[in-house]
């Protein structure tokens, strides 16, 4: 218990002494993240909408298989990535694999699918509302499209959140298309695994302690959000 | 509330219904052979539930397509571009999640308004409807008679030929409800030609220079409001004016 104690301690100090080595980990972890889930929120929400406001066949099969996607394995997904981009593979050429540019096209694997339902769900709601009056102020349905995003990003917001929240914290993937290399492909995810494995628990201790407070603040954002949501239907009612 | 200057005097929007059918289901939901709504003052479309008026005004707007016969507005077949010079104001009112000043810039900026326009025309409109003081508030945060107030200057921004209302004050308390048929009765006295769906007698008498009676998808008598109420002309009406008609 003591040892523990004394690791925690160590784990504050890390922290608070501004360690370099960590805050380039968790600075990485960041752009990758971000990057990915901007990535994923630029393709997704026009994707959703689109298949909100859209009728055409085979809509059905495509929103099951989007909210398939939505629970993919990191590591399955990872592994995909890693054979299309692997010296074989049919983007070998690209030279991408073990490189931060690979994590993020493997997080944007991960978080589009999740964008691109949630945006649809909530799009879907509000043109059940909106559709009406819209065309009745003579907006075709592809003008709609900016509409209900720019009145449903109280709701997409949290949406692009939950993304973000699902990247940030991933490994299963990020490790095996970016193979864990120092100063190059090391995030909060996989320096933990590696530091708690070879016993080195004050740097994994302090990522880890970073990392919750990374989802305590998303996860206290998307509450507010929500919290605003429910207040302006509550007041609409 | 403040009222706006008088723009036209000249009246267009006189609705002409042909042959008009809307099936579903295997049953008939609307057959009306003619109906002419034109002249001058509004007309009230009255009926028990599911008389088919909430449809027939549908129809008219363009929202539903008949499943056969024609509708014009001043000759011309029912189009984008006649419906463009229509306006609907709907039993509940769908406000834009938006400040109560950006709901009518959002269809004054659609219709190619610049800036200073569309800031002069949106502050004309909040003094005409009294809400002035609530341009940068919430839409959604209006109560239930402002929120109705709003979608009708929303309406109105426009400037359309015909604005049609379905119950627009079916849930409002009187005062509310009087706020909206004096907003309605100007812009009706300003040449705008105005379709009301309502299945308030009282409200009809206020408001209406015709009345068009339906029941069961059918038009079952149309005549100047003062003729209607002082000696209808068909059994329905009697018995709707007396509160005894049943679909």
């Amino acid at each position: 218990m003591q040892d523990f104690a004394q690791e925690f301690t160590r784990a504050l100090g890390l922290i608070l002494s501004g360690d370099p080595g960590l805050w380039e980990i968790v600075l990485l972890s960041l752009r990758v993240s971000v990057l990915a889930v901007l990535i994923s929120a630029l393709i997704g929400m026009p994707v959703g909408a689109v298949l909100a406001v859209y009728r055409f066949p085979g809509r059905r099969v495509l929103i099951v298989l989007l909210n398939a996607l939505m629970g993919l394995p990191p590591v399955v997904v990872g592994l995909a990535v890693y054979l299309a981009l692997s010296r074989s593979g049919p983007l070998g050429g690209m030279q991408l694999l073990y490189t931060p540019t690979a994590m993020i096209v493997a997080q944007v694997l991960l978080v589009l699918p999740i964008i691109a339902a949630l945006t649809r769900q909530v799009v879907e709601a509000l043109d059940e509302e909106y559709a009406e009056q819209l065309r009745s102020l003579g907006v075709s349905r592809l003008a709609s499209v900016p509409t209900l995003l720019w009145d449903g990003r109280l709701a997409l917001l949290t949406a692009v959140l939950a993304g973000f929240g699902r990247a940030i914290a991933e490994m299963g993937a990020v490790i095996i298309v970016g193979g864990n290399i120092n100063h190059v492909t090391r995030v909060m995810t996989t320096t933990i695994a590696l530091e708690t494995s070879k016993g080195n628990l004050a740097p994994a201790l302090a990522l880890g302690v970073i990392l919750v407070g990374i989802a305590v603040a998303v996860t206290g954002a998307v509450s507010a959000l929500s919290l605003r949501g429910d207040v302006e239907a509550l007041r609409h009612a | 509330m403040r009222e706006l200057p008088v723009a036209e005097t000249i009246r267009h929007g006189v609705l002409e219904i042909e042959g008009l059918r809307v099936r579903a289901d295997g049953g008939t939901l609307l057959d009306v052979p003619r109906l002419v709504l034109g002249g001058p003052g509004p007309t009230v479309i009255l009926g028990p539930n599911g008389a088919g008026k909430s449809l027939l005004l549908r129809c008219l707007h363009g929202l539903i397509r008949p499943d056969r016969g024609a509708i014009r507005q001043d000759g011309v077949p029912l189009d984008a571009a006649i419906r463009q010079r229509q306006a609907m104001v709907f039993q509940r009112p769908v406000l834009l999640r938006r400040t109560v000043a950006a709901n009518l810039d959002y269809v004054l900026r659609r219709r190619g308004l610049g800036r200073g326009d569309r800031r002069a025309r949106i502050g004309a409109l909040l003094a005409e409807g009294g809400l002035a003081r609530k341009a940068r508030q919430s839409a959604r945060s209006l109560s239930g008679g402002e929120a109705q107030r709003l979608a009708i200057l929303r309406a109105l921004a426009i400037e359309p030929e015909v604005l049609f209302l379905d119950e627009p004050t079916s849930a409002l308390d009187p005062a509310a409800t009087q706020a909206i048929e004096t907003l309605v009765k100007r812009a009706s006295r300003r040449g705008m030609r105005v379709v009301m769906v309502s299945h308030d007698i009282g409200q009809a008498r206020r408001m209406a220079r015709d009345v068009v009676l339906m029941r069961a998808g059918r038009v079952v008598e149309h005549a100047p409001a003062a003729a209607f109420f002082a000696a209808p002309a068909t059994l329905a009406a009697r018995q709707f004016l007396t509160g005894t008609l049943v679909i």
